[in-house]
């Protein structure tokens, strides 16, 4: 219980602190709307599956970006502050909480702004808005940790692309598989909860591997 | 004469490899369509890959004794076992190219679309990001405990690209896809023979090396302490 509430607690702190600092919140909405109106320049029109594809390579950037900044707005003596009054477990959560929202809203913002630019092709859309649902939760559990570690070592960008590209690219064939089915008229149920089980127990592996190992990099 | 006990293992290694290098050519492999005599490749990439998987599991279990005691020497040991462990699996990987370019084909239709070949690209790239993301902090400990966390998640993924994903997917490689593994081909186990040998000799050879690298590593350190 006491894991929820410290939660809940620091996910209203998170949640706060970007209402006051829209600053933030702004740049990434503006970073996707240009990279939505550079691919609708460069692209006119785009065939279904490279419409698919082009919205995850969009997706995927916009997350690194994004979860970069986990770790960035409190300086040191306020993680020493955090350190003392709640456990690190609840720290990460509350961060992946946050992130997994931050990136849904994130999602649906360039999924409106990339149909009204780029057409729409999908026939299930259903099955896409599952994917983007997991693919949030996977780019948040994923690069919460890659954030922790990146922000330990001076927050280089580069650093945080290199570490998380690799350990992400398997699920994002994963996603593209399942987003790729939404543009096939006759669709395959059994193939979709293949890919959503291996999605979910990826994540699962993915938090686990964070709530386990994020302690010995809080620890200072 | 002491000297000679001790380091029995090195001898057991040289020996072992030899007899796996030259028992792999010379012995007499079952005839099979499409494989035929690259079949022999068994004596050299796939125990050249268990040897990396075995170099990187002790680095591994290295990096989690480092979390759990703080002693830098495990940190050292971790670190150069990696080392040893990602030139096996290029090796692996460039005997691994060779076969495949007999019997798979033509290399576009294969080198990043087949997932056990996608999951080790992808396993080497996480394990070169683990040597960038050393490379990039300056303070030991910092160094040690941050790339510690990395091995051990990085150990995870390379786990799962290797080892889980081609199993779900259709691939290509023995053993993964519907494809028989070496289980079905031998049969009077004669390659048995020769495989373990090899395994065991090849891991010995990495062990040395890791060793080796550890040692120079702890008397660099001395000296740049003093």
């Amino acid at each position: 219980m006491q894991l929820l509430t410290e939660i809940t607690y620091l996910m209203r702190k998170d949640i706060k602190l970007e209402w006051r600092q829209k600053y933030a919140f702004y740049g990434i909405l503006l970073y996707v709307i240009l990279v939505v109106f550079i691919a609708y320049l460069s692209f006119a029109s785009v065939a279904a599956q490279t419409w698919v594809t082009l919205f995850w390579i969009i997706m995927l950037f916009t997350a690194v970006n994004t979860i970069t900044k986990s770790f960035v707005q409190e300086g040191r003596s306020l993680q020493l502050y955090y350190y003392g009054i709640a456990s690190p477990q609840s720290i990460v959560l509350s961060k992946m909480i946050y992130n997994t929202l931050l990136m849904l809203l994130i999602s649906a913002i360039t999924l409106v702004c990339y149909r009204y630019v780029l057409g729409f092709p999908l026939i299930h859309p259903w099955i896409f808005l599952l994917a983007v649902g997991l693919g949030s939760i996977g780019f948040s559990l994923t690069f919460t940790l890659m954030a922790a570690i990146a922000s330990k070592v001076g927050n280089n960008m580069a650093l945080m692309a290199i570490l998380s590209l690799p350990v992400f690219i398997p699920m994002m064939l994963m996603l593209l598989a399942l987003a790729r089915m939404s543009l096939t008229v006759q669709i395959d149920n059994i193939e979709i909860y293949k890919n959503v089980l291996a999605l979910v127990a990826f994540n699962a592996i993915d938090l686990g591997l964070a709530m386990i190992l994020f302690p010995y990099l809080w620890r200072d | 004469m002491s000297f000679y006990f001790k380091n029995w293992w090195k001898y057991l290694s040289g020996v072992l490899i030899a007899y796996a290098i030259v028992m792999g050519f010379l012995i007499k492999v079952p005839a099979l369509p499409v494989l035929n005599e690259t079949i022999r490749n068994l004596f050299f990439h796939v125990p050249i890959w268990f040897a990396m998987m075995i170099l990187l599991v002790i680095s591994l279990v290295n990096g989690l004794k480092y979390l759990s005691t703080g002693n830098m020497k495990n940190d050292y040991l971790s670190v150069e076992m990696a080392r040893v462990a990602i030139v096996f699996g290029l090796l692996g990987f460039a005997t691994g190219t060779l076969w495949a370019n007999y019997t798979w084909g033509s290399v576009s239709d294969w080198l990043v679309k087949d997932p056990k070949v996608l999951g080790s690209m992808l396993g080497m790239l996480v394990y070169f990001a683990y040597f960038v993301l050393r490379g990039s902090i300056n303070n030991e400990e910092q160094r040690a405990k941050i790339s510690a966390v990395y091995n051990v998640f990085g150990f995870a993924m390379f786990f799962i690209f290797i080892w889980i994903t081609p199993r779900l997917t259709d691939s290509l490689h023995p053993g993964n896809g519907g494809n028989p593994g070496f289980n079905a081909y031998d049969m009077d186990s004669k390659l048995r023979l020769v495989f373990y040998p090899a395994v065991i000799g090849y891991t010995l050879l990495g062990i040395w090396i890791g060793s080796i690298l550890f040692r120079m590593r702890l008397i660099n350190e001395k000296f740049e302490n003093d």
